[in-house]
């Protein structure tokens, strides 16, 4: 059994929901339908397994982390979504919701990002399906991810910038938006995490339980049963159902990451933005306030809906690292495993680093959701 | 339901053969903006939609999210607006115009509690669809504050009849597919959009989004029975044309539709 789907409304629990101005309703709609008959229609699920084991490079391995297990006295395993092809986990969902959307008549994506990870993704899905392509990004995020920029433009992408607001990747989500109200009819939007109104959440999500289901066959394999716990990142949350979809109906502990300084559902309330209810961060009026991460792709004031609704079940629980404990993380993994991890997954490796007391003799599965490549010139200049 | 204070005076404007017009304002925009709202009343307006800024308005362009900004890092906040529009006499019914979260943080019941008893006639939040608006609307209902829903251009026709029955106030035909903000020539799609209302409602029909001038609103008003303008108004607030400047504009507008 996985994850159930949510009410015909999108409701998971309180939270969710289809919370978008009125020109887009029909269209999500639309693609609730779609994805419906898509995900049913054994043609589709063919056509989208072959891209992901022959252009993705699916299934991703695990890798037994020897010498970081050894290092922090809990035995290790990393389900390797860096290996896949640009780099993260992004491109399951991507690959998904290109192909739905040539099956939905739509010639152009639009996506936001953050770090670039789910840009440079829609970038690739695009040049692969002969699609148009505009990304939006923060200009601050820009700026810290000039590397992201030129792939996504070598891949024939336009890269526009948000300036408004905190200029990261919440105004990119609100550029994206108001791209697709005036661009509905022949557009899709390529909503980049398990966030957003309904069905994206669900769709996202189910792209993503790939995730899950190799890594319970391989758990299997290698330990005769799942691991003790379950840990992923999270940001809107993706990588993070993906591979909790394999094991919420066993008995491993689910633990998602947030950082510090958008930990939307350690330090936030009930709020509406982009389109679902769920923890959000937000002031005494419920402006919404700014993330502030070190990782790009984390620095965002909500979460997804699933999430919240997990976390008020108590079947997943949410904890929370510094940045200084995620940069630790970052050169722990790659020095003792010869794997330089993104930024992202590497705050939850430093979650595990800070428990390894109450984790000692447990085993961790974790999900390594991006390679670090793009995090590199940062980290120059933070370590350096 | 009874019929709404909005509902009632746009009825009654419109029964009268006048054409409406609606202005809208960012509230807390500038030390003056409730001098422009009121001298906006005083030129011809037959409501103002006044705008609680909201930190991530998704439906709005670049004027209003530069508006919304500078109102946010004044200060601005629901209370100092509603607060300010407790104590004003604008003489024209009060349209608030902010985003769900703002009254969804409050709490329902006592955003919609907070905006009767500051004299507004009536709410706009246009990212709550109708499938998600039973809660706010209960609450607003229970506190005679009419709920304005959006008609979009992309709604189809077995969609159009429901928004309709369900608005208070006036219906607001959104005239074009994207954001607010000004546009040099009127959407061919003001016009339908206009007409598919008029056709399955007799509540007055407002289209708004994309009419930028007098006369745009001339042309869309051959349909609707009036007006919503919201980014030419407030850039000329931006530009610090103050309350008189921006009042001759709304007050040439004004005109026009008088004068067909």
């Amino acid at each position: 059994m996985s994850l159930p789907a949510p009410s015909p409304g999108g409701r998971f629990g309180d939270f969710g929901g289809q919370f978008v101005p009125e020109t887009l309703v029909p269209a999500c709609q639309e693609l609730d339908r779609a994805f419906r008959v898509a995900w049913a229609d054994p043609e589709f699920r063919g056509e989208l397994d072959g891209l992901l084991a022959d252009y993705a490079g699916r299934p991703s391995p695990l890798t037994e982390c020897h010498r970081l297990s050894e290092e922090l006295g809990v035995r290790i395993l990393a389900k390797r979504e860096d290996l896949n092809h640009t780099g993260s986990h992004k491109i399951n969902n991507v690959l998904g919701q290109a192909l739905l959307a040539r099956r939905m008549g739509k010639s152009r994506l639009v996506a936001e990002t953050g770090a670039g990870q789910h840009g440079v993704a829609t970038a690739t899905a695009a040049a692969l399906l002969g699609m148009e392509c505009v990304v939006y990004m923060g200009e601050v995020d820009i700026e810290r991810q000039a590397l992201n920029v030129f792939r996504m433009q070598l891949l024939g992408a336009e890269v526009r910038s948000a300036q408004s607001g905190s200029r990261t990747l919440k105004d990119a989500i609100n550029e994206a938006m108001r791209d697709w109200v005036a661009s509905v009819e022949t557009t899709h939007y390529c909503l980049g995490s398990v966030m957003g109104p309904h069905p994206y959440p669900w769709m996202v999500r189910e792209l993503h339980t790939v995730i899950g289901i190799e890594a319970r066959a391989q758990c299997d394999e290698v330990l005769g049963g799942p691991p003790d716990v379950v840990t992923a990142c999270v940001g809107g949350g993706s990588n993070a159902i993906g591979i909790f979809s394999g094991f919420v109906d066993t008995d491993a502990e689910l633990v998602g990451v947030e950082p510090a300084g958008g930990a939307a559902v350690g330090r936030g309330v009930p709020g509406v933005v982009h389109g679902s209810a769920s923890y959000l961060l937000q002031d005494e009026w419920g402006q919404v306030t700014e993330a502030h991460s070190v990782s790009a792709g984390l620095d965002y004031p909500g979460v997804g809906p699933e999430h919240a609704h997990l976390a008020d079940l108590g079947r997943a629980r949410y904890e929370n690292v510094e940045d200084a404990e995620v940069i630790e993380a970052f050169t722990l993994m790659s020095r003792t495993e010869g794997i330089i991890p993104a930024l992202e997954p590497a705050h939850a490796l430093a979650w595990v680093a800070r428990d390894r007391a109450l984790l000692a003799g447990r085993t961790v599965l974790f999900n390594l959701s991006g390679r670090g490549d793009k995090d590199v010139a940062q980290m120059m200049e933070v370590l350096g | 339901m009874s019929v709404g204070a909005l509902e009632q005076t746009l009825r009654h404007q419109r029964s009268a053969g006048r054409k409406l017009l609606v202005p809208y304002v960012t509230g807390g925009l500038g030390d003056d903006w409730l001098d422009t709202v009121r001298a906006l009343a005083d030129a011809g307006a037959d409501a103002i939609e006044v705008g609680i800024p909201f930190s991530d308005p998704v439906m709005d362009g670049p004027v209003i999210q530069a508006a919304s900004e500078a109102a946010l890092a004044k200060g601005a906040t629901p209370h100092s607006i509603t607060d300010a529009l407790r104590r004003a006499d604008v003489g024209v019914p009060v349209v608030v115009m902010t985003y769900y979260n703002i009254a969804f943080h409050a709490g329902l019941d006592r955003f919609a509690h907070t905006l009767q008893s500051s004299q507004v006639a009536a709410a706009i939040l246009p990212d709550l669809p109708l499938e998600e608006a039973g809660p706010w609307t209960a609450a607003a209902d229970r506190h005679d504050v009419e709920t304005v829903l959006l008609a979009a251009p992309t709604a189809p026709d077995e969609r159009l009849p429901l928004i309709c029955e369900r608005a208070r106030g006036f219906v607001y035909a959104v005239g074009l597919l994207g954001v607010t903000g000004e546009r040099t020539e009127l959407a061919r799609s003001s016009l339908v959009i206009a007409e598919r209302c008029k056709a399955v409602t007799d509540k007055p029909v407002l289209v708004g989004v994309g009419v930028s001038d007098a006369a745009q609103a001339v042309e869309v008003c051959s349909v609707a029975d009036g007006v919503v303008i919201g980014s030419a108004v407030v850039r000329r607030m931006l530009d610090g044309e103050g309350p008189a400047g921006v009042a001759a504009f709304v007050a040439s507008v004004r005109a026009a539709l008088d004068a067909g």
